[in-house]
């Protein structure tokens, strides 16, 4: 291939509409948020606050739920809906309160032995001075690593956008679920696109290189399954969506904990994750 | 694949050394010998994982690990260029397979595992192959009890390697766990610059964080957050300093006192010297 014809390896145009068009249904307004979701796959959901350090980022949902009987504890990266919302929420984008109040979700799942369940919805870590000077990068390394020590079993959904280190923060399960219309990417394809080529602009030809779309995890052992979407996309049917999430969550659920869990085969998962090398 | 040996290869081979904050150019033997601060100004100039071990380890000390690991193009990834032309071009300009030069040695006569990254390479950016070899440094020295010293310049992810490239933050997070079971310290030390998913991990996990002077650290850029949110930079936004005084790292130390900090500190943590190590033997 040709560096005027690039295009990510598959190089044609067909490829980054098709990568666009997986994008552009990720974002689309109308689909479920996460707790849209946890109303409709989980039970009894009771919003916690706070990080207790001082903080309580919107972007970020966590609670208490039961699903089949039991007890959970579930963290969420939260989009508004709304103009004001959107606000609240910051599109879903967390500052470092947000993964602290991850962290504290965490402890307190190894604490009360309660099973985690994380929903994944995020363009990506806020992108601001005031972010920054708190913290930022300290605060995702360090909700990597609570992932990692996270003494209960723990299994994650990407329902949307996956944006980056943002969506690495609760994304290192014992099993990764992505609904089919959803993205897990290293920048967002605009970060990509101003990086690559220096233009924001070409942001299509940026999915199609990255190969963002689900089935690609699966294929890549990054995700266990792929969880199928109403016709037309999760957008068109929200209690559609939930109906084909929740007996997935279920049955995910029911092996881990079955299986006799031990958080060192999660760190393994993701230390030989990329398959490339042996040991 | 021919990979030069770790020392074989020179930071440059031109005559005169240019400072790249002052523009003051001075002999490079004159450089050299201070360790590239800038003579003029005392900005800690980016040096390649070569001259970091070099400047770090006790001369004739250090035994490469890894040398031969190399990744590959997974994506079929192009961009401009084509990835694999890039990684050819990298490896024979910078004498490494990829961003990262790891092996053992002894800082101030105490053995350590050395990590350093090398930014000519790509930005020092965080591939497959960078991640597999600062993974399998931070294990050895958990196994062998060397405390693990890792310097990192590098511009995070590397695009060209999609969600492989951010899957190494946490191949490298479930690496360190070893050193903590172990209880073998960590310590972090960031040079210029070192941003997005490489601070947002392992480099920012160490037990004790240094950092050279001025280095830019942070998670987003200055220029993204600029064109995200039109706000106004603060004075010295993501230097060193900056981060210093917000409680995010130990010390700012200059590059030419870091031998001396590295083995007092190494000192304190209980690190034995070689000849601790003759002698229990
Ligand atoms: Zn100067």
């Amino acid at each position: 291939m040709s560096p005027a014809d690039p295009g990510g390896g598959r190089g044609d145009e067909a490829a980054s509409a098709a990568a666009w068009a997986h994008v552009e249904v990720s974002r689309h307004p109308d689909r479920p948020y996460s707790l849209d979701l946890v109303q409709r796959c989980l039970d009894d959901f009771i919003e916690l606050h706070g990080d207790r350090q001082g903080g309580d980022d919107a972007a970020v949902v966590i609670g208490l739920a039961r699903l089949s009987g039991q007890p959970l504890a579930v963290v969420a990266n939260q989009k508004g809906r709304t103009l004001e919302e959107r606000g609240k929420r910051n599109f879903g984008m967390a500052h470092p309160e947000g993964y602290r109040k991850a962290q504290r979700l965490f402890t307190l799942a190894g604490r009360l032995q309660l099973p985690v369940v994380s929903f994944i919805d995020t363009p990506g870590a806020y992108p601001g001075v005031a972010a920054e000077e708190r913290g930022q990068a300290w605060a995702i390394a360090q909700t990597l690593e609570a992932q990692l020590a996270l003494p209960t079993p723990y299994l994650a959904v990407v329902i949307g956008e996956g944006g980056s280190g943002g969506a690495l923060a609760t994304l290192l399960a014992d099993a990764v679920l992505v609904l089919e219309h959803a993205f897990l990417s290293v920048a967002s394809p605009e970060a990509a696109a101003a990086i690559l080529f220096r233009d924001a602009g070409r942001k299509q030809q940026a999915a199609a290189a990255l190969r963002l779309e689900a089935a690609n995890l699966l294929e890549w052992g990054i995700a266990d399954e792929i969880v199928p979407e109403p016709p037309g996309g999760a957008h068109t049917d929200w209690d559609g969506t939930g109906r084909l999430l929740r007996p997935r969550l279920e049955a995910r659920l029911k092996e881990l904990t079955e299986r006799g869990f031990d958080p060192a085969r999660r760190r393994e998962r993701y230390r030989r994750l990329d398959g490339l090398f042996s040991a | 694949m021919a990979i030069s040996p770790a020392y074989a290869r020179p930071q440059s081979t031109e005559a005169a050394f240019t400072c790249g904050a002052c523009k003051g150019t001075f002999p490079r033997a004159q450089a050299a010998g201070n360790l590239y601060v800038c003579p003029g100004c005392d900005a800690h100039s980016r040096i390649s994982a070569h001259e970091r071990v070099r400047q770090l380890a006790d001369r004739g000390s250090f035994e490469e690990w890894d040398g031969e690991l190399a990744g590959r193009d997974r994506l079929g990834f192009v961009d401009t260029k084509p990835y694999v032309d890039r990684l050819q071009e990298a490896r024979e300009r910078q004498g490494l397979p990829d961003a990262i030069l790891s092996g053992s040695a002894s800082i101030e006569g105490r053995p350590v595992g050395l990590a350093s990254f090398d930014f000519g390479f790509l930005g020092g950016s965080l591939s497959t192959a960078v991640g597999e070899r600062l993974a399998r440094a931070i294990e050895r020295s958990a196994d062998e009890r060397r405390p693990f010293v890792c310097v990192t310049s590098s511009g995070g992810a590397r695009m060209q390697e999609g969600v492989f490239s951010l899957m190494q933050m946490a191949k490298s997070v479930a690496a360190l766990h070893r050193l903590a079971e172990t209880h073998v310290p960590f310590i972090s030390i960031l040079a210029d610059p070192t941003m997005g998913g490489s601070i947002a991990s392992f480099a920012a996990l160490g037990d004790v964080i240094l950092a050279e002077p001025k280095a830019m650290i942070g998670f987003t850029g200055a220029r993204v957050i600029t064109q995200a949110t039109y706000e106004q930079l603060p004075a010295g936004f993501q230097t060193s300093e900056f981060h210093h005084a917000r409680g995010l790292i130990d010390q700012v130390v200059d590059r030419r006192q870091l031998r001396t900090v590295l083995g007092r500190l190494l000192a304190v943590l209980g690190a034995q010297t070689s000849e601790d190590a003759r002698r229990l033997a």
